[in-house]
């Protein structure tokens, strides 16, 4: 790899496996194998796979809650040793605390996260400011004040994504955050989040289950396959960008849909007869 | 009236309805004072010593504060070290079960031995009986912590430490206040059933010796006080409950 190939690329694992314990490791068992994954600076990847496949192992590596058992994970050129400061994310339950006010929930990584934690007191009336633009900007104006169980379930999640933005992260990770939400939501928010990246560009990695979801956001599409966890397929998107919700209904759209939708057929009857 | 107005007034009428009954049997069957007075008897004996059960129940009162309070401050302390640590919690929990599973009414002779007639043998007595209560759902309330809750700290590099004060502590507060209802009543009774052999002052003092002078109307006037102090004691924990931990206690009504 030439060093300027390395600059460019934001996240990058080489040939990297998890097992979940010793034992495991002994046995041979990884929940994820061979892992290469190179990811360009503000790239939005989606991974898409069967339930049980180790998505979620995947985020827990790539956020450093999971030191991989073989192999190396590069994240803006620093070796990732352990949860990283330069990350936000979202899962599919919005995990908001309900004894804190919306508002407060958003400033929630700012006392977490140097350099805001130091001053966070100083500064707090610039960080509010800072949040209920966010906030605003997801729709949620005006909402600062209620708690969390006084919003629907869609303004939750919203919440969430801001409070997985608020300290300006580098690198946005999404395990499934629009799963749980009616279909009218979820493109709602599919919006929300196209126009908060095409702003800000940050790096997302957005794991999903949704194909049409994949296609319509991501710049690449990988497919995972199941036990055991290896990407099996990258696929570019090449759907010119801004895209508007009326592309999802395009011949070309559903072409892609359909094929990706192919690889995961594959995959289950691989290993339905493996099994 | 509608029914929120009526949950508010059934235990007014109940209480009235009961007093009424019991005052209506004792006048019919004319039993003797000696042996049930009668509500009447009651009031006009708690009136006619009014000065001496206000004494009383003041001791019984603060005692008891003071036995209380240092059950909220141990049962915190060892609540968080047993919720927060998994060997702690193994270590500790056991012990604590078997400990909580002693009478508490059998320490008093030995508290007396150690710290002699008076408050000494009360306030203890009151504090062993109420911190385990508060220490169990502190650690409770800790252990329960959901991981989706936890991750969302910990993707963002926060320390333990972070994460209990951020998301350990504010969620287990109901769990605290709601084990400071049971406690308070818990603790008063510590104290009485301590006062009644080991002091020379209090509720627990004045009902053995009301009894043993025959004064039937008096012992029950003090029983009626504790359970009243009690009562309120709980109420104003329940307020506070409410009112600070609301998010724990949302029906679909307020949403």
């Amino acid at each position: 790899m030439t060093p300027t190939d390395a600059e460019n690329n934001f996240v990058d694992f080489s040939n990297v496996w998890l097992a979940y314990n010793e034992e495991f490791l002994a046995k041979k068992q990884f929940a994820v194998e061979a892992i290469d994954l190179q990811v360009r600076q503000g790239e939005f990847i989606a991974i898409v796979g069967p339930s049980g496949c180790g998505k979620s192992t995947f985020m827990k590596l790539a956020t450093g809650l999971k030191m991989p058992s073989i192999g190396k994970i590069l994240i803006d050129g620093q070796p990732v040793t352990g949860p990283l400061k330069i990350s936000g994310m979202a899962f599919q339950s919005p995990s908001l605390l309900p004894w804190r006010t919306t508002l407060d929930n958003v400033l929630l990584p700012l006392e977490i996260v140097e350099p805001y934690r130091s001053n966070f007191k100083a500064k707090r009336k610039e960080y509010e400011e800072r949040a209920l633009k966010l906030l605003e900007s997801v729709g949620l104006g005006g909402y600062g004040d209620k708690f969390p169980w006084q919003l629907s379930g869609g303004m939750q999640q919203r919440a969430s994504i801001c409070r997985a933005l608020v300290h300006e992260p580098k690198m946005l990770l999404l395990d499934e955050p629009f799963g749980a939400l009616d279909a009218f939501t979820r493109e709602e928010l599919w919006c929300i989040l196209r126009d908060l990246w095409a702003v800000q560009k940050f790096n997302v990695i957005l794991v999903t289950h949704d194909l049409r979801e994949s296609v319509f956001l991501a710049d690449t599409v990988y497919v995972m396959s199941k036990s055991p966890g290896r990407f099996v397929v990258k696929k570019e998107i090449n759907l010119p960008r801004p895209r508007d919700l009326e592309v999802t209904y395009t011949k070309e759209f559903s072409d892609i849909v359909h094929e990706l939708r192919g690889h995961i057929g594959a995959i289950r009857q691989t290993t339905a007869v493996a099994a | 009236m509608n029914n929120k107005q009526l949950q508010f007034w059934a235990p007014w009428v109940l209480l009235v309805f009961t007093i009424a009954l019991w005052q209506l049997i004792c006048t019919v069957f004319s039993v003797s004072e000696f042996i049930f007075p009668s509500p009447l008897r009651i009031a006009t004996q708690t009136w006619e010593f009014k000065e001496v059960i206000l004494g009383h129940a003041w001791r019984t009162y603060w005692v008891t504060m003071a036995g209380f309070g240092i059950a909220i401050v141990v049962g915190v302390l060892l609540g968080f070290v047993v919720g927060s640590s998994r060997l702690a919690y193994a270590a500790v929990y056991p012990l604590m079960t078997a400990f909580n599973a002693l009478p508490k009414a059998a320490f008093v002779p030995i508290l007396v031995v150690w710290f002699g007639i008076g408050i000494g043998p009360a306030i203890l007595t009151a504090f062993l009986i109420s911190f385990f209560p508060i220490m169990v759902n502190i650690a409770t309330g800790l252990a329960t912590l959901e991981p989706e809750l936890e991750d969302v700290l910990r993707v963002l590099g926060a320390k333990r430490w972070d994460v209990l004060v951020k998301v350990g502590l504010p969620r287990s507060m109901p769990y605290f206040y709601g084990s400071l209802k049971v406690a308070i009543t818990l603790a008063f009774v510590g104290t009485t059933v301590s006062e009644m052999t080991a002091a020379n002052e209090g509720i627990g003092y004045l009902l053995i010796s009301a009894g043993s002078a025959m004064q039937m109307g008096l012992a029950f006037s003090g029983l009626v006080v504790v359970g009243a102090m009690a009562m309120v004691m709980y109420e104003l924990f329940s307020y506070i409950e409410k009112n600070t931990t609301q998010w724990a206690h949302r029906s679909s009504n307020n949403e």
